[in-house]
């Protein structure tokens, strides 16, 4: 399974990330060797994921899980099984937030076990519009959690408008990745998360305006 | 089975001798640069080379692209420039300012490729000439009209506009080329006449960059593209004008005043291409259009000057060569 899922993403998903986004780098000096590390990106396009996993080498890809929400990925037994062996997501049971259970878990645990997970602290998929959502604090609270854990903020430009929310056809459209320095725990949550927000604002202001006007 | 039968089965044409000795021509340039990025830091080792050895490890990219292309015949050509047209469109179009209403539009403008390629591998000509400048121009300011959304609507329809005629339509006619019969193109064939275009075109770039670097001083435009002097531009121009006149008769169906007329105007073209698209460079706010090709940019900052001097080359040696019409 782990072999199908190198062979896809080589073969099929790096191919289609260089047609439909010409896959941009930026930074790639910033992208972490080895786990725990958690990539904290904007979002605003499934073409986000895409992206991610095909800008780290071939021999990082077994660690690679984006963190993702068990409602929408998990939701048939067909996008359920390509969710979790070919995307390699790590579920977030979104839905049962705030009822005392530990919905981080299984995030938790893949890090403890050296993996490179990816977050989109804004939760869920913006409207292509630029701007930063409001940034959830679970990416805080797994950076303290598991000691040891990067965090590496990282802009995507562009994304959202190859494939939006609520569209089915992707129009290939240039998308930039910025990837920025890594941020480490800096002793609580709030100054944390303001950290993040920085980073991700100065990735922005780096980025080319591949962007609705 | 010897090896020209097995050719023959391929559908590989032979080479014509001037095309070989060019493409030997550019192999040692190719080695010749690569050799000073080895040297080079050895030489000075507190220099950054890293730029050098970027562009001419991407330069043997691009030469073997257009190498195989060009020794596999007209169709592959096509198809190279064809992709070559849909990145350099690609890149434009996701930097210029659009709307969010002009999506599909963008996705439209994507079709247009294959069918100016498909008009032109199936030689018809007079309908390519006036497919993208007459209804593509017509055509894309309707749906855009249709969309509804007004703001921004004249400069919208004058960028796909100009994507269109600068990405699609002006290298078609680099890709036509290819399709000369040796009647028309007896000293290399078609495939020479793409050979000499390119060569000519990045001969002029890299000279006029050059010549600006080691003797530039007066400035030429300096709020379009500040690196750009009037001796990067002269030497330039004289370099191209001698390369073009000395090895144009192993390649061109053009020779005296005809061959002169065109060598001295495919600089000034390359010159033209590479300062406008400096200047929408400069209003969108980028250097790059993206960072497809290490040490050179995008597609778009490789083809800025092809995108002039692909038109200019193709409608003189027309004017000159083939009877004021091309072949078909």
């Amino acid at each position: 399974m782990a072999l199908i899922r190198i062979l896809f993403l080589m073969l099929f998903a790096r191919p289609l990330a260089r047609v439909i986004t010409g896959a941009d780098v930026i930074g790639a000096d910033n992208l972490p060797r080895a786990g725990p590390a958690i990539i904290a990106a904007n979002h605003n396009s499934h073409v986000d994921t895409l992206l991610l996993l095909t800008m780290f080498p071939v021999r990082l890809i077994p660690k690679l899980r984006p963190a993702a929400a068990a409602d929408y990925f998990l939701k048939g037994p067909m996008i359920g099984w390509f969710s979790r062996n070919v995307v390699g997501i790590v579920p977030v049971e979104r839905t049962k937030a705030g009822t005392g259970e530990d919905v981080l878990a299984p995030t938790r645990e893949a890090l403890k076990g050296g993996a490179i997970v990816f977050v989109f602290p804004e939760g869920t998929r913006g409207d292509a519009s630029d701007e930063i959502g409001e940034l959830k604090t679970g990416v805080a609270r797994l950076a303290h959690d598991v000691p040891g854990t990067n965090v590496i903020p990282v802009w995507i430009e562009g994304a959202g408008r190859v494939l939006p929310k609520g569209a089915r056809v992707p129009v290939p459209m240039n998308c930039t990745v910025l990837i920025g320095a890594p941020l480490t725990w800096t002793g609580d949550r709030i100054s944390f998360m303001l950290a993040l927000r920085e980073a991700l604002l100065a990735l922005r202001a780096e980025a080319p305006p591949q962007r609705w006007r | 089975m010897t090896l020209s039968s097995l050719l023959a089965a391929a559908h590989v044409r032979p080479i014509a001798p001037a095309l070989a000795w060019g493409m030997a021509g550019v192999l040692a340039l190719l080695l010749l640069g690569t050799l000073a990025g080895l040297a080079l830091p050895v030489l000075r080792p507190k220099d950054d080379h890293t730029n050098l050895r970027q562009r001419t490890a991407s330069w043997w990219v691009m030469a073997v692209l257009v190498g195989a292309a060009l020794v596999l015949g007209w169709g592959a050509v096509m198809i190279l420039f064809a992709v070559v047209s849909f990145i350099a469109l690609r890149e434009l179009l996701s930097l210029a300012p659009l709307r969010r209403e002009d999506r599909l539009v963008v996705l439209l403008a994507y079709l247009v490729i294959p069918a100016n390629y498909a008009l032109l591998a199936s030689n018809l000509y007079g309908i390519y000439l006036v497919f993208i400048p007459v209804w593509a121009f017509l055509v894309a300011p309707f749906i855009l009209a249709m969309i509804g959304q007004t703001r921004a609507y004249l400069s919208t329809a004058a960028t796909f506009h100009w994507g269109l005629m600068t990405c699609v339509y002006n290298i078609g006619f680099a890709a036509y080329l290819a399709m000369a019969p040796l009647t028309k193109a007896p000293q290399a064939g078609g495939a020479g006449l793409v050979f000499f275009l390119l060569l000519a075109t990045e001969a002029n770039d890299v000279a006029q960059y050059v010549w600006g670097r080691l003797v530039g001083r007066r400035k030429i435009m300096p709020k379009v593209s500040p690196n750009k002097t009037w001796e990067g531009f002269v030497g330039g121009w004289i370099t191209t004008f001698a390369l073009m006149w000395f090895l144009g008769p192993f390649f061109l169906p053009v020779r005296g005043y005809q061959l002169a007329v065109l060598a001295a105007a495919l600089p000034v073209a390359g010159f033209a291409g590479d300062v406008t698209m400096s200047a929408i460079k400069r209003d969108i706010g980028v250097k790059d259009t993206s960072r497809l090709i290490p040490g050179h940019g995008g597609v778009l900052d490789r083809i800025d000057s092809l995108t002039f001097t692909a038109p200019v080359y193709f409608h003189l040696i027309t004017f000159f060569a083939f009877g004021r019409l091309p072949w078909p």
